[in-house]
């Protein structure tokens, strides 16, 4: 008889600590505070070539905020591939970081959430005002007219990166400076059995940096002023055209990358099979790979003629990783000295040299470490001829929809099927049905 | 998760005095009572992790959930059927691609039950008879079932690829049978990629199952069968098939099942944006709510996928069940 007693006992205990914890999840309503001044918990983005080298970078850093302000950092290292389904779970659950780094593409959609604090006046007081970054940087940063959602962190860039061997054997003088030049390099590359440009066909968002910048070339936009899709403009059709004819027609991108997804372009490169690659800041990643630096050199993306500049002679999008707060912080105080640390100018400098990046800081991009030959082409770059991707609540669903869409025209290419303008256009417009009514 | 020990102590107070009151009724109560109490754990842990968030991704698949409403999503705005409408407006973009996407799910998973269901039954009937090495060999047919489905399904990766993969080395290298290298992960070939990496996984669980249900036969019904001057196809035909029909009924079902939602094969097979061809209906879904941030028509599609499955499982028990009935009649 106890037994039994004791055992119904336990049955509604447990049923009504079920019920409890069922109601006490979740409750993601309510902003931050700063019940919890002295932890913090942190999420990087994977900047170097592994998570442990992320690690290598970033612990003694975070040893040394500890030092000063007595906060712990728990630092966690994501890698791309999960970082933004971890970043919306956080935002659904509100359980999330004190301090996320995001891609500076996604500042406008994930600011569209509501997850990120904003950046009002008196926050950007708090780490030193709007002044001291690079202006470029901050364009990446959240919708136009909206209190920025997001803090640059590091800068990057896309440049040329040439074989220097590859390119005496073919007997050419100098990097490419246009496409038509490139294309004509090419010829005589794969004369010497090599192939000529690396590309990441199956990868989304690489397909949309590229196409991103022809349609700039082309002088037209995926967006309407108003923020509402146009990707069926002749201008965009021509644009992601040109891009994909590069495999299409000029056979400067070998069929091969129409499935390249992991980065294989680089290693085709590094490992000295082909002649060019269109990348951001891969001086890291190229030396872990064995390549040394005195292979290979390093130029501006070419344009269509002339040199590099605004509008139709943009050579580059502005690529970058800023840094956020969650709104839902538990630490907003400590949260905000952590961002003002990461930016400060020595911080600055220590990082972006570990991640060969560029600084978003004005007062960093000063320092000898920024001037070698090659950060110095991707200063510039940022400086005068790169432009920031829409930022628009729906960029994320753009650069699915149509990084998917120049995915499949790159398999239609790779297959031996015409690319014509007709057929681009057919799957610009799918893309575009794809989009949000909003 | 705060308030979990409040309630402890309380139960133990509220039962007995009622118990008290009125002795012999509450006696009763407490006989017919008990179990249903001793049920009531297991009943909330079902609500909590099965019931409860199927609900809410019905509720959901009527609201508005897009990204401007993620952090507070029970203020998203009501919809009423309008996702549904957008999911299945075949005119439209969004439906058209959910039904291409429909469709080749239901030609993939066809097919793979097929062959599954073929190869696993027939490495079961030519395991039946002893031999040397039979234990081996069953344990290798075990393997690709028994290993994890990322490692499995990425080592398919490398073998598919187009410059250095093996499937492209023995067909056009050695074999000579394609004019130059296919691409296996993009374009069209990417169905009979997946259709194979499906197959290689799926038919070990056929082949398992079919040779537990081949112990059951009595082996009296063979010997009398080839005193009759039965061959071995007929024996096949006669014997083993009708007498496996009862395990093939579940066994079809939950590979049918399997196939239809299966989403780690695809997914580490293709990445987040399958080739069309291969656009299963299940990578389809996550790419529409996660990929798209539309929580509200994922949600709405997966409820569709939801009623379809009901209907064919339901369908197919009933129509087997009756045949079963009438030949054991």
């Amino acid at each position: 008889m106890r037994s039994i007693r004791a055992a119904a006992v336990g049955a509604v205990t447990m049923s009504l600590a079920l019920a409890a914890t069922a109601c006490g999840g979740g409750s993601s309503s309510g902003g931050g505070d700063n019940s919890a001044p002295k932890t913090l918990t942190y999420w990087a983005s994977n900047q170097g070539s592994s998570i442990a080298v992320d690690k290598q970078v970033l612990q003694p850093e975070l040893d040394k905020f500890q030092k000063q302000t007595g906060i712990k950092v728990k630092l966690e290292v994501v890698p791309w591939s999960d970082l933004l389904n971890r970043i919306l779970t956080a935002t659904t659950s509100g359980q999330g970081p004190d301090v996320l780094n995001i891609g500076n593409t996604w500042s406008a959609s994930l600011q569209a959430t509501g997850a990120l604090l904003p950046w009002d006046a008196k926050n950007l007081e708090k780490i030193g005002g709007k002044d001291r970054f690079v202006d470029s940087a901050l364009s990446s940063t959240g919708a136009q007219g909206k209190d920025p959602a997001a803090i640059p962190l590091y800068s990057m860039a896309y440049a040329l990166y040439y074989n220097k061997k590859i390119f005496a054997d073919a007997g050419i003088a100098k990097p490419p400076t246009t496409w038509d030049e490139l294309i004509a390099d090419g010829a005589k590359i794969r004369a010497k059995g090599k192939t000529v440009l690396g590309a990441e066909g199956g990868n989304v968002s690489e397909n949309i940096h590229h196409v991103f910048v022809f349609g700039k070339q082309h002088g037209a936009d995926f967006f309407t002023p108003e923020g509402k899709p146009d990707f069926t403009n002749p201008k965009i059709v021509d644009a992601v055209k040109q891009y994909v004819d590069l495999m299409a027609k000029d056979k400067v991108i070998p069929t091969t990358d129409a499935e390249y997804a992991q980065n294989q372009s680089v290693s085709d490169f590094s490992k000295g099979k082909q002649a060019m690659l269109l990348w951001q800041s891969v001086a890291a990643t190229l030396k872990a790979q064995g390549m040394s630096e005195d292979d290979y050199g390093i130029a501006p993306v070419p344009v269509q003629s002339g040199t590099p500049g605004t509008g139709t002679q943009t050579n580059s999008m502005v690529a970058g990783i800023n840094i956020s707060v969650f709104k839902n912080s538990k630490n907003i105080d400590g949260a905000v000295k952590f961002v003002k640390f990461m930016t400060s100018d020595d911080e600055q400098k220590i990082l972006n040299t570990a991640y060969t990046s560029i600084p978003p800081v004005k007062a960093a991009q000063g320092d000898a470490a920024f001037s070698t030959p090659a950060t110095s082409v991707l200063k510039e770059t940022l400086a005068t001829s790169a432009a920031g991707l829409p930022q628009v609540a729906s960029e994320s669903q753009f650069e699915t929809a149509v990084g998917t869409a120049v995915k499949e025209l790159f398999a239609d290419a790779a297959a031996g099927r015409a690319v014509t303008t007709a057929s681009v256009k057919a799957k610009l417009e799918k893309a575009q049905q794809q989009m949000p009514a909003a | 998760m705060t308030t979990t020990t409040p309630p402890v102590t309380e139960p133990v107070g509220t039962v007995p005095p009622g118990a008290a009151r009125t002795p012999r009724r509450s006696g009763r109560l407490r006989r017919i009572g008990l179990p249903y109490l001793l049920l009531l754990p297991a009943l909330l842990l079902e609500l909590l992790v099965h019931l409860v968030p199927m609900v809410i991704g019905i509720v959901v698949s009527f609201k508005e959930l897009t990204q401007f409403y993620l952090r507070d999503w029970s203020a998203a705005p009501w919809t009423g059927f309008g996702n549904y409408k957008l999911s299945v407006d075949f005119d439209a973009p969004v439906g058209q691609a959910l039904l291409h996407s429909f469709f080749v799910t239901v030609a993939f998973t066809l097919g793979s039950v097929a062959l599954c269901w073929l190869i696993g039954t027939a490495a079961a009937v030519f395991m039946q008879d002893t031999f040397k090495g039979r234990g081996l060999l069953r344990a290798l047919f075990l393997v690709p079932y028994a290993l994890p489905v990322y490692a499995a399904v990425i080592t398919w990766v490398f073998m598919f690829q187009h410059d250095n993969g093996l499937v492209n080395h023995v067909l056009h290298d050695q074999l000579h049978l394609t004019d130059k290298p296919s691409f296996w992960l993009i374009g069209d070939n990417s169905f009979w990629a997946l259709l194979t990496v499906s197959v290689w996984k799926g038919w070990p669980f056929a082949f398992l199952i079919v040779m537990a249900g081949l112990q059951n036969i009595p082996g009296e019904l063979y010997e009398a069968a080839a005193l009759d001057g039965a061959g071995v196809w007929q024996q096949i035909r006669r014997i083993t098939l009708p007498s496996l029909r009862p395990v093939n009924q579940v066994l079809i079902l939950v590979l049918f099942l399997w196939t239809f939602n299966d989403f780690n094969t695809p997914y580490v097979l293709f990445g987040k944006s399958a080739p069309e061809a291969a656009d299963l209906i299940s990578v389809h879904i996550y790419q529409a709510s996660f990929v798209t941030w539309n929580f509200g028509t994922g949600s709405a599609m997966s409820v569709l996928l939801l009623l379809f499955l009901l209907v064919v499982t339901g369908g197919y028990l009933v129509v087997t069940s009756r045949g079963r009935r009438a030949s054991d009649v």
